[in-house]
């Protein structure tokens, strides 16, 4: 099982610093279609510095999903590259990507996306068992107590309202230390009042934390609250905006 | 038209996309079972209506235990009837002397001048051709057939031994003109000249001789025989003819395919459980599709047209694939018949494959309609919100018609309704019980899953989170590997068990035929070669007359207490002789269940009978019986009722008369010893001394009942195979069903950092939790069952047998962890993104 020390790249803290948390180049996704090729990103290329929290936005089909699933090593590019932690992902295989994403990378879904057959505490265990860390009980306790949930450790999803529910994906988010969240549509299914205390959390979990993050979000009361706004139409990167 | 256009289309889709393609393998494996199953004892009931007309030897004949004398005879000298007659009996057949001479029991069949008169023996003479007998043995000689010679190791123009005379072996008899499928009998058969029959010292006072008459001719002079015969036929006397040879057969075989007709409908209800779902998830996966169609202004019928019209083209493929491969594997078997058993087997007829497609239409129709006609409520409103799905058929309205759909195949198979409810209760029953034992299990699941981590624990909550699923599939595969169990392991081990408790006491040979003047000599024979002192046993062949000044006739016996078998035999023990005994004391296997049984010689004669021989007759204590024995009278009251351990493999009878009161009558005596292991010469010097003497090797006979149920067994196997594929469906289905679950699951364990290897760990843990559980539930029940027969039956104590759960739990886990990681591949090889993307919106 992988952890950090399997990235030399992150070992040293003075390198560590220099080097940006995301480095895209040139990254293109294209699939071929029984109607001929269809490109969905092309071409897109930026840095996102240690800490910085900026929302992806664009019309629905701008490609936001899937420059997500590149960025996060879901997937694999078409052409370019991405560099997490300056750690090459684009080239490594699918387990190769896993551990990467084990080791540095946190996500919250829009649907939660929790597994039902587990109870809440065994959902935050979850990733630390997948990374194969020793102590994972406590840690989950202490990071479902700090989204609240300290008495609720014990309920499975289905017994936690939509909010509670986000509340986990949270703290199993955070759980692993991170260095980099990825979030899509965190309160896409959730009420305005549920979706705003859930942004709150993120917001001040991740400022605790020190935590890169990357928000894709139709919101843009949401986006204007990041760092910074990326925007894309037609699957190219239009505006890189400071906010 | 354009419905079934349409409902077309969609089946090519859904077959493309693998949705219903489990629907079809439970079908298909449904049809298979019951249509091979059809095949197969529709073949054997061909091939004995055909074997029936060679088997008589002639056009009619009389079998009887004493030579057939009166109008009967009379009515064979008719001068348009040839007439021929055969005498059998059992008799050891020796090949060799001393040291080296094989000794075997056997049949011994004495052929008069003109036998057969239809048909003909086909031999293999000195010049080692096969061919047409044209005579019976000339005197002086004998043949043998074929197996048996080899048993002995007989060569043409070796000495053959039967009773206190030799024989020169002139052919081998490869095929009898009247040999009856007679599947698991091997003892030798020795041919000879009628004439000879009396030198050979065999026939003797109470030796138990079985007569023919044959007759042959034209239609109308056989009619004319049949009718005089039937008019008067006597105690022990049986006319056949070609109508209707070999009842015992028929009625065997009838039982026989009701048997396997049964275990195959065990399969087709597990299948019918993959079917149903199997359609609930195709209609779920429709659901979208057909609220679509609705919004777009297409009726209820045309959906219920579509739909349906999908189902019975899938159906129809299915059932014919099913009639196919069924076909293909009944000729493979019937073949493999033909060649073991050396008879010709007519091609099957079209009603089983017919059958097949009656069975697979009422399933899907069943179990696989109630989910899909339920997609014509499907709201268009669910176009916008899908949380209105409105699909759900009622549960009653699946539960009665698959109930009822079953209830319907059942009554079909078995030809009662008795038995078709007992039956469906049954099966019902068991897998309540399997189910109830997996809900037990799957909550030490629950319970142990806590103490693992990670993909382990993942596996293992699956397990418990999809109960209702888990018992399904657990009970499923359960009953399946319980039926296989308890044919193989709990089979052997029960009859290597049963073995082992008569190796320990019982006698190993019956000593039968002995002579009054020999029960001294055989005596004294048997305690010079240290065998424990035997006791001889008169056996006096008798014949019922009278109960109570009353004439007992057999035909008072027919539909007396409704159980047809039952009534039959007590009809024969009324019609033939059979054996009586006396004794002064009762052995240990021997209860009084009623009455008093004798102590020292009673005044007047006295009977003690079995109670269940009695019962078949409607005798009881006090009741005056009138036998006829060799044409003398004997009556006595019955004064004691006893229950008997045939098991004890000791000389037992249903009827004992007190101390002398048989004295004078003609009798024969018998007798069991135990023979050491080691003592290998003791049947043959026994009978070299004392050539009239048959005796019967329980040894070899333990050997042919194991053989026989080996032959049996593989058999219905085959059928139970059947029922674990079924279960495999089941299981399959119901990973079909949390599929997109297990997608989407696995996709978010990819996003945590989860690699291949962790989640093929969470699967191996789940499907052989699920294996692991099916073999214990197998295990738990076959043992339960085991137990109840070793004790109720073979009178075992109980025992565990630890390897049976090992081997249950084995198969258990290989067959499901085969079967589930084949069914969720996919979870492994989808990208995550794919995944997630397609799934969660």
């Amino acid at each position: 099982m992988a952890d950090a020390q399997a990235f030399p790249a992150a070992a040293d803290p003075a390198a560590r610093a220099a080097v940006p948390a995301l480095r895209v180049r040139g990254l293109g996704k294209r699939v071929d279609l029984p109607s001929g090729p269809l490109t969905i990103l092309d071409g897109v290329g930026f840095d996102i510095a240690r800490g910085e929290v900026v929302a992806v936005v664009g019309a629905s089909g701008s490609g936001k999903s899937t420059l997500l699933s590149l960025l996060a090593g879901l997937d694999v590019p078409s052409s370019g590259s991405v560099e997490l932690d300056g750690e090459p992902v684009s080239g490594l295989g699918e387990d190769g990507r896993a551990r990467v994403r084990g080791a540095k990378v946190g996500f919250v879904f829009q649907n939660f996306q929790l597994l039902p057959s587990l109870t809440a505490l065994e959902n935050v265990m979850l990733p630390l068992e997948l990374r194969g860390d020793a102590d994972v009980e406590a840690p989950a306790r202490a990071m479902l107590a700090k989204v609240g949930l300290g008495e609720r450790l014990h309920h499975y999803p289905r017994q936690l309202s939509g909010g509670e529910q986000q509340r986990v994906a949270l703290a199993r988010a955070f759980v692993t230390g991170p260095s980099l969240l990825f979030a899509d549509e965190p309160t896409g299914n959730l009420d305005t009042r549920t979706g705003q205390a859930i942004i709150e959390l993120l917001f001040a979990m991740n400022a605790d934390a020190g935590t890169t993050l990357v928000l894709v979000t139709h919101d843009h009361h949401l986006a204007s609250r990041c760092h910074r706004t990326l925007r894309l139409d037609g699957g190219r990167l239009v505006a890189d905006g400071r906010g | 038209m354009r419905t079934l256009t349409l409902a077309w289309r969609q089946l090519r889709r859904d077959l493309a996309a693998g949705d219903i393609r489990i629907l079809f393998a439970a079908l298909v494996l449904a049809v298979v079972a019951v249509t091979s199953v059809g095949f197969v004892t529709d073949r054997a009931a061909r091939a004995l209506a055909m074997e029936a007309n060679r088997l008589l030897g002639g056009d009619a004949l009389v079998r009887s235990d004493a030579p057939v004398a009166g109008p009967i005879d009379e009515a064979a000298n008719d001068p348009a009837l040839r007439r021929t007659r055969t005498v059998e009996l059992d008799s050891m057949i020796r090949v060799g002397n001393g040291a080296d001479a094989q000794l075997r029991l056997g049949d011994l069949r004495a052929l008069d001048a003109g036998f057969p008169l239809r048909g003909a023996f086909r031999i293999v003479g000195r010049d080692g051709v096969e061919r047409d007998a044209a005579t019976i043995p000339a005197p002086g000689t004998l043949w043998l057939s074929r197996a048996g010679a080899d048993a002995l190791g007989a060569r043409i123009g070796d000495r053959v031994g039967i009773g206190s005379r030799e024989f020169e072996l002139a052919a081998l008899v490869v095929q009898e003109p009247d040999a009856s499928i007679d599947y698991f009998n091997v003892a030798p058969k020795a041919f000879l000249n009628l004439a000879d029959l009396p030198s050979t010292g065999l026939v003797q006072e109470g030796s138990r001789l079985r007569y023919r008459l044959v007759v042959a001719g034209d239609a109308a002079a056989v009619e004319r025989f049949t009718a005089v015969a039937r008019d008067n036929l006597g105690r022990g006397q049986r006319i056949e003819t070609i109508g209707d040879a070999r009842p015992e057969v028929r009625s065997a075989l009838d039982r026989g395919g009701r048997f396997l007709g049964l275990a195959a409908l065990v399969s087709v209800v597990l299948a019918a459980v993959a079917v149903a779902m199997a359609a609930r998830r195709h209609s779920e996966r429709h659901l979208s599709g057909a609220a679509v169609m609705r919004c777009l202004g297409a009726q209820q019928r045309t959906l219920v047209g579509i739909h349906v019209g999908e189902l019975l083209l899938l159906g129809l493929a299915a059932c014919t694939l099913g009639v196919a491969i069924a076909f293909a594997l009944q000729w493979s078997v019937a073949g493999w018949l033909a060649q073991a058993l050396k008879v010709e087997i007519p091609p099957a007829g079209i009603w089983p494959a017919l059958r097949g497609y009656g069975v697979g239409l009422v399933v899907l129709l069943a179990f696989g309609a109630p989910p899909v006609l339920a997609l014509r409520r499907v709201p268009a409103l669910r176009v916008l919100r899908r949380d209105l799905d409105g699909s759900e058929p009622s549960a009653w309205a699946v539960a009665l018609a698959g109930m009822g759909g079953l209830a319907a195949l059942l009554w079909w198979q078995a030809g009662s309704a008795t038995l078709a409810v007992a039956m469906l209760a049954g099966i019902a029953l068991t897998l309540a019980a399997l189910a109830l034992i997996a809900w037990l299990l799957i909550l030490v699941v629950r319970r142990l899953r806590a103490r693992l981590r990670g993909a382990l624990r993942y596996g293992l909550a699956n397990v418990s989170r999809r109960a209702g699923a888990s018992i399904a599939q657990v009970s499923a595969l359960g009953l399946g590997l319980m039926a296989l169990l308890l044919l193989t392991f709990v089979r052997t081990d029960l009859l290597d068990r049963w073995q082992l408790a008569l190796g320990q006491d019982a006698p190993n040979r019956f000593i039968i035929n002995v002579q009054s003047d020999q029960v001294d000599p055989v005596r004294e024979f048997i305690a010079a070669r240290g065998v424990a002192e035997p006791v001889l046993f008169p056996m006096v062949r008798a014949r019922l007359v009278e109960r109570n000044g009353e004439p007992v006739r057999g035909e008072d016996y027919v539909g007396r207490t409704g159980d047809e078998q039952e009534d039959r035999q007590s009809q024969r023990r009324a019609e033939r002789e059979f054996n009586l005994s006396m004794a002064d004391a009762l052995r240990d296997d021997n209860k009084v269940t009623a009455g008093r049984f004798w102590t020292g010689p009673p005044a007047a004669p006295e009977l003690s009978v079995e109670e269940g021989f009695a019962q078949g007759l409607g005798w009881k204590i006090g009741d005056r019986i009138a036998f006829d024995i060799a044409g003398q009278s004997f009556e006595a009251p019955i004064t004691s009722l006893r229950s008997v351990e045939w098991e004890s493999f000791q000389p037992n009878f249903f009827v004992l008369a007190s101390p002398g009161a048989l004295d004078g009558y003609p009798a024969s005596h018998i007798t069991a010893v135990q023979v050491p292991a080691g003592d290998a010469r003791f049947t043959a010097e026994l009978v070299q001394a004392f050539p009239n003497l048959s005796v019967i090797d329980i040894d070899a006979v333990l050997a042919q009942v194991r053989a026989t149920a080996d032959q049996v067994s593989t058999v219905v196997q085959v059928v139970f195979w059947f029922s674990l594929l079924a279960g495999v469906l089941v299981l399959l289905a119901a990973v079909s069903a949390s599929q997109d679950e297990r997608l989407l699951e696995g996709g978010v364990m990819r996003a945590l950092g989860g690699s291949r290897g962790q989640l093929r760990m969470a699967q191996v843990s789940e499907f052989a939790a699920i294996g692991l559980l099916a073999g214990l539930v197998a295990t738990v029940a076959a043992s339960v069952l085991s137990g109840v027969v070793a004790t109720r039956v073979f009178d075992l104590p109980w025992r565990q047998d630890w390897m049976l759960a090992a081997v249950g739990c084995a198969i258990g886990v290989a067959v499901t962890l085969a079967a589930g990681l084949f069914a969720t591949r996919r979870v492994l090889d989808a990208p995550p993104s794919a995944t997630l993307r397609e799934l969660q919106g």
